[in-house]
């Protein structure tokens, strides 16, 4: 009970780790999302509407992929940013970038591969009227994901909440570097092992009310949109 | 946007295969230039598949469908047709923003695009509905929406599959209405419907097709006065053509 109460005295004081700790986390996952969101959708949604050689092999291959563990993901990463690794010489690893490249590339597949899933549905409706009109294959797939972006947004949604609850991954290509690579979920891991539990709950509560927060503003969202378009 | 006449439409001994089965056998017509024509027929005659066949939505399996304009090497026919489906598709935007998404995909720029829409819009009587959002409209006002986009493109030809099918008296009435008033604009009409007083209202020639075949075909006071195929006469009479009927056999072949 006295770890709960110092937690929340933590976050009433708005204590300055804290609040940095928090602010990584965010700017991490979020970049993390958004790159994942501009790969996977487009690869998505190409892979709904485009007919090419291996596209049923690709298709399996982002369904598995989205059960990627994440300590995987970070040791091909940590491979790659390594200083004998192909990448080595950008000098990355142990920095927030090495942090988002490992988050993208975890969450592309979940991105991508519920895109595909939504696009491909929404094709059905539409193909016969989109080819009538003479809609490019190009513009058919823009017009698509416009069309289908409320049901797209809980795809992004997965992908942020993988990306802001996954440890593994950033912990390897992070190193857990106090003020510097340091995110929720490491440092919630960290704080437990030394015993500070008051801190380790202060960010768990952070980490499930952002979540929460988020999941339900875009609940909201596309709710209301979906209401207005019926 | 229009031009020379990519008419007549020849379809020549034209098959369609699917599921092992031949769904369109050895069909052949003509369309030219002028009269609108509705091809009639019970349900799962091939209509809509004939349709789908003209405006190159489906390949044919066997034979040839061939626009004139593209014969003489002139025009791409694609860019001068258009298609109204049975079960109207709108987009998720305003009723407005489904008419100018077409036009922008014929290349109009956005003044053009807005004029036209207007225009549209007003000749089909949605003026008031430009900033509702499509989908919520009642399935007769997006039927007419849906011609209203089709209409905007300026289609030399325009194909209608069923357009007024689970419509009410009024709808139906009101969508006869705006196909009329393309018609007068010099849109050739193709259009399918299993509707008897319908096809006597629209068509000027009536094509009449059974599992597939072609059967009948030629002006519509002809075919309404008196069919010469036998199961065009069982059909004028309402009387139920079926499938395995060994006189259906018969007559057909």
């Amino acid at each position: 009970m006295n770890d709960f109460s110092a937690a929340i005295s933590l976050l009433i004081s708005a204590d300055s780790d804290l609040l940095m700790i928090v602010g990584l986390s965010l700017q991490v996952s979020l970049v993390a999302v958004l790159v994942a969101t501009l790969l996977g959708m487009p690869l998505g949604a190409a892979t709904a509407l485009y007919r090419f050689p291996g596209r049923k092999s690709l298709v399996v291959i982002l369904n598995a992929l989205m059960g990627l563990p994440p300590v995987v993901v970070g040791l091909i990463v940590y491979l790659l940013l390594s200083r004998s690794g192909p990448f080595g010489v950008l000098g990355l690893l142990f920095s927030p970038s090495a942090m988002i490249i490992a988050q993208t590339l975890l969450i592309i597949p979940i991105i991508a591969a519920l895109s595909r899933q939504i696009v491909d549905d929404l094709w059905v409706e539409y193909a016969e009227q989109l080819v009538s009109l003479g809609a490019s294959p190009f513009r058919r797939m823009m017009t698509l994901l416009w069309d289908g972006r409320f049901s797209l947004l809980t795809a992004v949604l997965a992908g942020f909440g993988r990306a802001s609850a996954e440890v593994g991954a950033v912990m390897i290509v992070g190193g857990n570097i106090d003020h510097v690579t340091r995110v929720m979920t490491t440092s919630i891991a960290l704080e437990v092992s030394k015993g500070n539990l008051a801190l380790a709950l202060g960010l768990g509560m952070v980490l499930i009310t952002l979540s929460l927060s988020i999941n339900a503003g875009a609940f909201l969202l596309k709710e209301t949109a979906q209401r207005r378009q019926a | 946007m229009t031009s020379r006449s990519i008419l007549p439409l020849s379809l020549k001994d034209v098959c369609f295969d699917a599921g092992g089965k031949q769904l369109i056998k050895n069909l052949s017509y003509q369309f030219n230039a002028g009269p609108r024509s509705v091809i009639l027929g019970p349900n799962g005659a091939g209509k809509s598949l004939l349709l789908r066949l003209c405006h190159r939505l489906l390949e044919p399996s066997q034979g040839h469908i061939q626009w004139h304009a593209e014969a003489e090497g002139k025009s791409n026919a694609a860019l001068h047709q258009a298609m109204v489906f049975q079960r109207p598709v709108m987009l998720r935007r305003t009723v407005a923003a489904n008419i100018e998404y077409a036009l922008s995909l014929r290349g109009l720029g956005k003044k053009q695009r807005r004029a036209r829409t207007d225009e549209v819009l007003e000749l089909t009587g949605l003026v008031h509905l430009a900033s509702s959002q499509a989908r919520v409209l009642s399935f007769g006002e997006q039927q007419k929406l849906a011609l209203a986009r089709a209409w905007a493109l300026k289609p030399q030809v325009l194909f209608l599959d069923e357009p007024t099918a689970s419509l009410d008296p009024t709808a139906t009435h009101a969508i006869e209405q705006v196909i009329d008033a393309i018609h007068k604009s010099g849109t050739r009409i193709i259009m399918t419907t299993h509707d008897l007083t319908q096809a006597q209202r629209l068509a000027d020639e009536v094509l009449f097709i059974h599992r597939g075949r072609l059967l009948e075909s030629g002006p519509a006071s002809a075919f309404f006065a008196g069919p010469t195929n036998q199961l065009a006469q069982a059909f004028l009479k309402g009387e139920l053509l079926w499938w395995d009927h060994p006189e259906t056999k018969i007559q057909e072949n």
